[in-house]
């Protein structure tokens, strides 16, 4: 990926830390429902409200959920310890926030995007979510409002920080990992990845620096609820900082909020040395310590992730596992039904095509890959044009009949080579000055062309005739 | 009134004594002396009366209440007791009622047993003496000029002025032996893990044990079997069941190793202290067992290590009383110094100092010469025990350097009265069990306590020795 | 007064553990926690290098609990508890700062 977003000479550097709260039926630390949307401070006991005299225990679930994220992306999993974050804040029933802290449980692994690009991930950690506070009296935001209410329902619900290293340096890359992680999150299982319910959260740590000079310093963007705002407020920030480092100002270390609606970023609080959070070992909780045993057992079960499907569709298909459809494919989950059909032995090129683009409704999922393969041998036979052949796909998705009846029943049959050639010498009758920048023009003037020709011969034909064979012809007849 | 737990219970499950009648039995003694000793905090008459006649209508029905049938036992007020005020003695929990019970109450509650109110402590457990209590002080039924020791001074003198045979104390560094030796009582702190700390408000978490007192070993044994035991509710709890101490009560100490601690008996212990211990070492060499000087060089560093620990863990486990969800608010115009004004009102002298003795021994650049470097002296402690327990089965000490003090003798100097828990704070710090038994009393007629140490999980060897020094005090 | 820790260490102190001192309070407890901090020199004195320092008395470890739910508390009685609730939710004053 190249970038033009900055400046000649300097280089953005990236680096995010995604909380995704994990799929378990309860607390991370007890037996309180964890639970999205329920009337506040209903899903409470004494744990979750940090009563005197409770006590954590720690959920099983959660630690098995984090181990396959872990093992996941490509984590080494590791005994771990889990600590107490101390500060002063409503929403945390503890007024200390219990996280692994300098002993995580997965550390150093990596995850490979759509493109190829590999990106580190330097731990991936449990802790528990804190409340959640309205704020009210003004616009509902923190500053201007009267008073805050707080609803502890969300506190204790387990969370997993996933960090990964300053390996991102463009928007989309950062919104590519995103993406790439939340796949990867509802493939484990893990969580459900819903950032518009808040339960996968996305800061960014953004620098921006010379190549080959030390990182610059860098700011912790938060309130980034989409992979769109996460794109908009990184190339924001980049831009700022280079416009402050180039007025010869520095940049201070802080924390700073995303206004989507402003577009931009502004300071939310500043890293002060007073921000001593006094880590120490949780004494009420014990050390974890997974065997190798049921490790491994994790490891057994976890289905494919998304780059090992991309790469056995694309080996599959004959294509490099960076193409574009095989990505789409597996985003969608019609990676199966890609796979089963090529094992029909359908043409790879018009299956990732179908697939890709003519597959995207209702009912998608469930084609009979024998019936795609059906309509491809047609299609390739020359029996069915690409624009026939989509139109009967949609009727067999719909109705599970079979291609060649539902083409039959449509009329369609392929256009004879005679009557094809006739339309294309009176489209070409029809447009000289085309005709004549077509043939004398070079390959790019060509290439606009040939679209040009093709859809005037199909707009002349309804559609019937292949697009390909309107091509092979039209470059025939140039060559004289 | 010394009634024993045991006979109390074995004549309420026999029918010949209503559980009502030894409540109110109970109750008369409160009466006649609380004013002036103020164990209580409160004192839970209808509900006591209300568990009393279940229990009578459970003998009735010819069930069997359990093993404390109505047995009064009164609670320290740092455990949680559903819908009865629980203060912990400080202003700042005023008038809290806990949406839920303790583990150790739900177990007494199953043994048959009759909780009769709450008993004063040191505000948050944090002392010697039970003079820092936001309700005043409690003094000693022995002698209403001294102190009954602390932090379960409540408990304590509950037990010594007849107003129960029974009660809980938690013991961190010495809150249950402390005052146990103080009043003339018995006081076991049980093996770190033993009693599940579940609805006991912490002090210091990986210090903190609940355990008894009674008149008698046996009435302590008797009690540590219900209330011991795991608990999933609480994650430190070891995953075995309550220890078999009764049924080995009697075995004597016949052949059994005894090290008086060395270290333990020198510099600051009163003379007329240590001279018991040495008394309770030779009555113990005459019922058979083989008595040494025992060396515990690491024990010294003990009250140190601890002085750092007990007030970091408790600067965290503190930092939730902010007037957000329950208990006291001083109200201010921003959440930030509304949850200052409630803290600075609601916490005592001593509980500040802790509060910010422990921030600073875990704040950044002083935690690895502090929290850390007491944590590592912690170890050093541990296999210094180790090391004694493969010579000897028990060990021997003073609990207390001195018989029971008067009241404002330490409390203008904070490290005089910290001095007090020399002798009780390394069990805490080690984890394993200690208990405290009267023998004979001091030169000022108070009495002295002996304790009793033993390796982790061996209270059944603690609790035979403690009662053969039990039939041996003078 | 003693070397061992400043009068500025303890204000500092005081504001991560969110209390007010008044300016005597502030020489009384700075002086306190000098005598403690004093008494702790044995132990800050002792090498303890490759001495593993101990957290929990009792070793245990993946003390885990299954994911089931279990009971949760009454809200109301819960709420009646609380200094101030509106909408069934604990109700504070103006927060000034965002969590960190």
């Amino acid at each position: 990926m190249t970038t033009t977003l900055l400046p000649e000479g300097w280089e953005l550097i990236v680096g995010l830390e995604v909380h995704a709260e994990l799929a378990t039926a309860t607390k991370m630390f007890s037996a309180a429902p964890n639970m999205f949307g329920d009337d506040p401070n209903t899903n409470i006991d004494p744990v979750t409200l940090g009563l005197p005299g409770s006590l954590p225990v720690l959920n099983e679930k959660a630690v098995e959920l984090a181990i396959r994220l872990g093992l996941a992306v490509h984590c080494s999993v590791e005994p771990s310890v889990f600590s107490r974050k101390n500060y002063f804040y409503p929403d945390m029933p503890k007024d200390f926030q219990i996280s692994q802290y300098d002993k995580p449980i997965n550390v150093d692994g990596w995850l490979e995007l759509p493109d190829g690009t590999v990106i580190g991930i330097e731990r991936a950690h449990l802790e528990e979510d804190t409340g959640k506070s309205s704020h009210m009296g003004g616009d509902g935001r923190i500053h201007g409002a009267s008073h805050s209410l707080v609803d502890y329902n969300r506190a204790g619900v387990p969370l997993l920080e996933i960090v990964s290293r300053p390996d991102i340096r463009t928007p989309d890359q950062a919104k590519a990992y995103v993406s790439e992680l939340r796949s990867i999150l509802v493939a484990t299982g893990a969580s459900d990845g819903k950032m518009e319910e808040g339960s996968m959260r996305v800061d960014a740590n953004v620098s921006v620096h010379h190549p080959g000079e030390p990182f610059g310093t860098r700011c912790e963007i938060k309130n980034l609820n989409s992979l769109r705002s996460l794109g908009r407020a990184i190339e924001y920030e980049a831009r700022r900082q280079v416009d402050v480092l180039e007025a010869g100002e520095t940049i201070r270390q802080e924390t700073r909020h995303w206004n989507e609606a402003e577009g931009r970023t502004s300071t939310m609080r500043v890293k002060e040395d007073a921000d001593d959070y006094r880590y120490f070992p949780e004494p009420d909780l014990v050390p974890l310590a997974p065997s190798a045993e049921w490790i491994e057992q994790i490891r057994a079960d976890l289905p494919p992730m998304p780059a090992e499907r991309r790469a056995r569709l694309a080996a599959a298909a004959g294509v490099p596992k960076t193409t574009d459809s095989v990505a789409v494919i597996v985003e969608r989950d019609l990676d199966g039904l890609a796979l089963a059909t090529l094992e029909l032995g359908a043409d790879p090129g018009r299956v990732l095509v179908h697939v890709e683009q003519n597959l995207s409704g209702d009912g998608s999922a469930e084609l009979r890959p024998d019936l795609l393969a059906a309509l491809i041998a047609l299609e390739t036979g020359g029996e069915l044009t690409a624009t026939q052949a989509k139109q009967v796909l949609a009727d067999v998705v719909a109705t599970g009949a079979d291609p060649a009846e539902v083409a039959k029943a449509k009329g369609f049959e392929a256009m004879s080579s005679d009557a094809l050639f006739t339309a294309i010498d009176e489209i070409i009758a029809g447009s000289p000055d085309e005709w004549e920048r077509f043939r004398t023009g070079d390959q790019k003037a060509r290439g606009k062309l040939t679209g040009f020709f093709v859809g005037q011969v199909m707009k002349a034909t309804r559609g019937q005739a292949d697009g390909g064979a309107v091509t092979a012809r039209l470059n025939e007849l140039a060559a004289g | 009134m010394s009634g024993s737990a045991l006979e109390l219970a074995a004549a309420v499950r026999r029918g010949t004594r209503s559980a009502v009648d030894v409540l109110d039995e109970h109750r008369a003694a409160i009466e006649a002396t609380e004013l002036q000793i103020h164990a209580f905090n409160l004192v839970t008459a209808a509900e006591a009366r209300a568990a009393a006649e279940e229990v009578d209508r459970t003998v009735a029905a010819g069930d069997d209440p359990g093993p404390l049938a109505g047995v009064p036992i009164a609670l320290k007020d740092n455990l949680c007791t559903r819908g009865i005020p629980t203060t912990c003695s400080s202003k700042i929990l005023d008038g809290w009622l806990p949406p839920y019970d303790a583990t150790v109450v739900q177990r007494l509650a199953a043994a048959g047993a009759v909780p009769i109110g709450k008993t004063n402590l040191d505000e948050f457990a944090m002392g010697s003496s039970t003079e820092n209590s936001a309700f005043g002080p409690t003094r000693n039924p022995r002698d209403l000029t001294r102190v009954p020791g602390g932090s379960s001074g409540g408990s304590a003198a509950a037990v010594a002025a007849g107003f129960a045979p029974l009660s809980l104390g938690s013991d961190t560094g010495g809150s249950i032996r402390q005052p146990a030796a103080l009043c003339g009582v018995v006081g076991v702190k049980p093996t770190y893990g033993r009693v599940s700390r579940y609805g006991l408000i912490a002090f210091a978490s990986s210090l903190d044990q609940i355990g008894p007192f009674a008149n008698t070993v046996a009435d302590a044994a008797q009690l540590l079997e219900v209330i011991a035991g795991h608990d999933p509710r609480d994650s430190t709890s070891i995953p075995e069941g309550p220890p078999a101490v009764s049924e080995h009560l009697l075995d004597g100490v016949d052949g059994l190793r005894v090290g008086v601690v060395t270290e333990l008996l020198g510099e600051g212990i009163a003379p007329d202290v240590a001279a018991r211990v040495r008394e309770a070492a030779e009555a113990l060499a005459a019922a058979g067992a083989k008595v040494e000087e025992a060396s515990v060089p690491a024990a010294i560093y003990g009250l140190s290590a601890y002085y750092l620990i007990a007030p970091a863990e408790a600067s965290s486990n503190l930092a939730r009383f902010d007037g957000v969800r329950y208990g006291l608010r001083v109200n201010a115009p921003t959440t930030n110094e509304m949850m200052i004004a409630t803290r600075t009102a609601g916490f005592g002298a001593e509980v500040k100092r802790r509060i910010m003795l422990g921030t600073y021994a875990l704040s950044a650049g002083y935690y690895d010469a502090y929290y850390g470097q007491a944590q590592r002296v912690r170890t050093l402690i541990a296999r210094d025990f180790a090391a004694a327990y493969e010579q000897f089965d028990v060990l021997l000490s003073p609990t207390s350097p001195t018989t029971a003090f008067a009241f404002g003798d330490k409390t203008a100097d904070p490290l005089t009265m910290y001095l007090n828990d020399v002798c009780t704070i390394p069990s805490n710090l080690v984890g394993d069990p200690a208990m405290s038994v009267p023998f004979g009393t001091g030169a000022d007629g108070l009495p002295v306590g002996v304790q009793v140490l033993a390796p982790a999980l061996a209270e059944a060897t603690m609790f035979r020795t403690a009662a053969v020094l039990e039939g041996a005090a003078p | 007064m003693s070397d061992r820790i400043s009068r500025d260490a303890v204000a500092h102190v005081a504001r991560l553990a969110n209390l007010a001192l008044t300016d005597d309070e502030l020489d009384t407890y700075t002086a306190q926690l000098a005598d403690v901090l004093a008494h702790a020199a044995d132990v800050e004195a002792l090498d303890l290098a490759g001495v593993e320092p101990t957290t929990h008395p009792y070793p245990l470890t993946n003390v885990l609990r299954a994911d089931v739910v279990g009971p949760t508390l009454d809200r109301d009685e819960v709420l009646a508890a609380a200094p101030a609730v509106a909408d069934d939710r604990f109700s504070v004053p103006t927060i000034l700062g965002e969590a960190p």
